[in-house]
């Protein structure tokens, strides 16, 4: 059946996961709708510190992270002035002599990956960067890693998309999937491919996806040059990261095209309450200041909060969701959707035309949690259990 | 001899007179470019009050310095039209401040913002015996109608004020600017407030049973081709910086723009000696002349106008007339004013142009307060929405500085349980309340920027000069927060108080959501603001 309404492909959130596989679809030749319920990059891509990082959380994080920035660094040459995407790399910073063991091991993991990294001896790390605290003992310098801003980065995306024939239209919540089928408004639009790329909001349309809200809080200052010019992390922080606490945070900053700083880093099991909580803000500060004791010289403009899609194993679900036909997820990024979305959006596109995706898809698989859904009441609870 | 002091200003000795803004050193010394845009362009002073980020200079190595609240200091080091993207926080910037000093202050009652409103709310609930704290970003309290240097005479009426006020008891906190506020869990709200400037960066928190805000007004500034350049400044702007010292003797002034407000400042101008060119009113004839006749029971008012009117004999007052662009390459050269049928260019040195004043809602709307029409409602005793939280003046309604002295005593007295309708008293403050509003509303109409203004600017003219933003990047149909996302408009150190209500004109936006710190602070400071925070927070609304 053809004619106006017929698409081949539906996705559901304008994002920048929903972008990014709207973009890939579209590549493939299908005739793609985004329906986003707001505005294209309102949620939690319009919160987001806008990293392009390898991590290492596990084995299948690292692959889709390292394939993912060797997407981007492809499409660099294309992107607007307005993304501002920086090669910054990333430091993972050491405080004693455990950590740089454990830098040193990070480093022979990430070249089991193809991706570049060298450890910096304290000489090395205050040239690099002269503000960092002089007791530390060393660092992890990943050159490739990078930075950009997140809602221009889905908002050109998009345009690609509509460049391929796509159509994107805002204000459209889509309140129900069906087989084949969503319910937007009083209509029903039906498409072989329906995609739930509603991020943190995905489980309202797909019951049983075990995603939580995890929320984070960021502070921006006034342009300051050259205080920093790496992305900057504590080792700490992929353990921050990884344990479903209900509140940690862990030091990151990021130097920003504007000469801004961007600091962060907070994880908070909080629901959607979106207040910034001042004690929250303190720890990370403190935190960052416990790094680069000059930071607090630096005029703060802003403070925001955002929520992380989190998933129980920390990886995003990305595949068919077999109890309804004709639906893929591609939701569940935690705090990677800028990093993951191009590869997550690959392999999206390469399961539905019947491709090999580049890296396995098989740890992604979103009915892997259909076990542990089945068997507990409250997925919710087992999503903010310790592991 | 100019009794002053001596600041350095890019490396050479520059004479301050004693009191005087850094702003005011500045173009004494005949420099009118303080930064350069993030796109390279030079700016300067715009609004004169703090509110617009565009004075913004390096002082004693701390980039970002706003020149026009910052008083000029012996031996100060100043520099200007350093490229954003070049300033370096090497070049001596501030040490780190003392770990963490939070001070803490208690109070019955907490007031915010120190102009007429807030002065007469301090002064009506200290008289009757509440502990109060008085909290003001400014020197000197005053506000900008009662604006002074230290140490210079006051107006009459402010002077009865303000020695009103230091004989009430209530604790004044000079130069505090309130960057965040919390309503408790258990009753009653917490305040904090940077002390001293991002300098000094000490960090202030007040916890009080009730709190009347009383934050005023800013100037409702129009985009039009050219009004980014140095020499375009505000009305009430002109006003403030010739306050603190800035010379105008000897320039070609041309005043465009709204209001009552005019007058004043114009006969301000040319008292100071400045070769006043045209003052032109964008509202028409009938509108003005009507607005006149209404305020016959206000004799001394139209006494006032006629006298400001008479200090610039040789200039003419028009009305039906705005300013269509502005032109010169680095700096104001001339003006195109129109009356919607003839263009006419002058050429001048300073333009002085808004066109009204825009209610600072933001403490307001951080706790929750409902607005309508862009001020804060509040009920007969000047309680807003949110119970315990009062507010007066300006912010709830443009309607100067009688309406916000009543207002004011009336919040007060409410905040301190003492506003009770069978007094005479509070009655008359409830008439004079009345009449205000009554006039403010008269004003509102007769004033009301003309729908051609909206046709000013071009695609390329810029909207949010903190980033640089032009009209052509702007779709209508988005939301105020969709352009701060998708263009940065709004994103930068005024947040949006230039912008913002710029683009409500525009297209109709409502301002978005308001989130703390409400203006820029150290990033120590934030820290020490949560040092204090209870786990247990009432959510903003």
């Amino acid at each position: 059946m053809s004619g106006p309404q017929h698409h081949d492909a539906i996705v559901i959130g304008a994002g920048i996961v929903g972008a990014a596989c709207a973009e890939a679809l579209a590549r493939d030749g299908l005739r793609v709708l985004v329906l986003e319920r707001a505005y294209a990059a309102c949620g939690t891509t319009a919160a987001g510190m806008g990293h392009l990082v390898a991590m290492d959380d596990s084995p299948a994080q690292l692959a889709l992270t390292a394939y993912s920035a060797r997407l981007w660094t492809a499409l660099r040459g294309d992107l607007p002035r307005a993304v501002e995407m920086e090669e910054c790399g990333t430091l993972w910073v050491a405080e004693d002599d455990a950590q740089l063991e454990a830098v040193r091991a990070k480093a022979r993991v990430y070249a089991t990956a193809g991706v570049r990294a060298d450890v910096l001896g304290p000489g090395e790390l205050f040239a690099a960067e002269p503000h960092l605290r002089r007791d530390l003992v060393g660092a992890l310098r990943v050159p490739g890693d990078g930075v950009l801003y997140p809602p221009a980065a889905a908002l050109h995306l998009l345009d690609r998309a509509r460049a391929l024939g796509a159509s994107v239209r805002e204000g459209s919540a889509v309140t129900a999937i069906g087989g084949h089928s969503v319910r937007c408004g009083a209509e029903v639009l039906r498409a072989d491919v329906i995609v739930n790329a509603a991020g943190a909001q995905a489980p309202a349309l797909t019951p049983g996806l075990p995603i939580i809200p995890r929320k984070g809080h960021l502070v921006i200052t006034d342009r300051h040059p050259g205080f920093c010019r790496h992305q900057i992390v504590e080792l700490g922080y992929l353990a921050s990261a990884h344990v479903m606490t209900n509140e940690s945070v862990a030091f990151n900053v990021q130097p920003r095209a504007t000469g801004q700083v961007l600091i962060g880093s907070s994880r908070e099991l909080a629901g959607w309450d979106a207040a910034i909580n001042p004690r929250i803000v303190r720890r990370m500060l403190e935190r960052a200041r416990h790094f680069m004791p000059r930071i607090g010289t630096l005029s703060a403009l802003r403070t925001w909060t955002g929520f992380r899609p989190a998933t129980p194993d920390k990886l995003p679900l990305i595949g068919p969701w077999e109890p309804t036909a004709g639906l893929w997820i591609a939701a569940g990024h935690e705090g990677l959707g800028i990093t993951t979305s191009l590869g997550s959006a690959q392999i999206i596109a390469d399961l539905v035309t019947g491709r090999e995706p580049a890296v396995s898809a098989a740890p992604f698989a979103p009915t892997r949690v259909l076990a542990t859904a089945a068997s507990e009441h409250a997925p919710l609870a087992a999503a903010s259990g310790s592991r | 001899m100019n009794p002053g002091t001596d600041v350095w200003v890019n490396g050479r000795p520059v004479r301050a007179a004693t009191g005087s803004s850094v702003a005011a050193a500045l173009l004494d010394a005949g420099i009118g470019a303080f930064r350069t845009s993030v796109h390279g362009e030079a700016r300067g002073p715009l609004c004169g009050m703090g509110i617009c980020h565009e004075c913004r200079v390096t002082i004693n190595g701390v980039p970002h310095r706003r020149a026009c609240v910052e008083l000029a200091r012996h031996d100060m080091r100043v520099e200007t039209g350093v490229a954003s993207e070049e300033i370096s926080w090497r070049d001596g910037a501030a040490a780190e401040p003392a770990e963490d000093a939070l001070e803490q202050l208690e109070a019955d009652i907490a007031v915010v913002g120190a102009g007429p409103a807030g002065i007469a709310a301090a002064v009506s609930a200290a008289e009757r015996g509440r502990r109060v704290v008085l909290l003001d970003s400014a020197a000197e309290p005053g506000g900008q109608i009662w604006r002074h240097r230290r140490g210079y005479p006051v107006p009459s009426d402010a002077g009865r004020w303000l020695r009103r006020l230091e004989r009430s008891g209530a604790q004044i906190i000079r130069g505090a600017a309130v960057v965040d506020a919390r309503a408790l869990m258990t009753g009653g709200f917490e305040l904090f407030a940077e002390r001293g400037g991002q300098e000094e960066g000490g960090a202030l928190r007040v916890s009080a049973a009730r709190v009347v805000i009383a934050t005023g007004a800013r100037e409702l500034f129009l985009p039009f081709p050219g009004w980014t350049l140095p020499g375009v400044i505000g009305v009430g702007g002109a006003q403030a910086l010739l306050k603190l010292g800035a010379p105008f003797a000897g320039k070609r002034v041309v005043v465009a723009g709204t209001g009552p407000l005019l007058l004043p400042v114009a006969a301000a101008l040319a008292r100071s000696g400045a070769r006043l060119a045209v003052v032109a009113e964008q509202a028409e004839r009938r509108a003005v002349t009507r607005f006149a006749l209404g305020l016959w029971r206000e004799p001394r008012t139209l006494l006032d106008a006629a006298r400001y009117r008479a200090a610039f004999p040789g200039t003419r007052y028009v009305t039906g007339t705005w300013v269509v662009r502005a032109g010169g390459d680095d700096a104001l050269r001339e003006v195109t004013l129109t009356d919607g049928r003839t263009e006419r260019t002058l050429p001048c040195d300073v333009l002085c142009t808004a066109f009204g004043l825009v209610p600072s809602t933001e403490l307001a709307r951080l706790l929750g307060c409902t607005t309508r029409d862009g001020a804060v409602i509040s009920h007969d005793g000047g309680e807003t929405s949110i119970p315990g939280v009062y507010c007066a003046g300006e912010l709830a309604g443009v309607g100067g500085a009688e309406l916000a002295l009543a207002e004011g005593e009336l919040s007060g007295l409410s905040a301190a349980g003492a506003c009770h309708g069978s007094d005479a008293r509070v009655r008359r403050l409830e008439a004079r309340r009345a009449a205000g509003r009554t006039r403010a509303a008269a004003l509102a109409h007769a004033f009301a920027p003309r729908a051609a203004l909206r046709a000013l600017p071009t695609p390329e003219t810029i909207i949010c000069r903190c980033e640089d933003v032009p009209l052509g990047a702007l779709r209508p149909e988005w939301t105020a927060r969709q352009a701060k996302l998708y263009t940065r408009a709004g994103m930068g150190p005024c947040q949006g108080r230039v912008c913002g209500a710029a683009l409500e004109f525009l297209f109709g936006w409502p301002p978005d959501a308001v989130r703390p710190p409400i203006e820029p602070v150290l990033a120590s400071t934030l820290c020490a603001g949560g040092a204090s925070a209870p786990a247990e927070l009432a959510t903003y609304a």
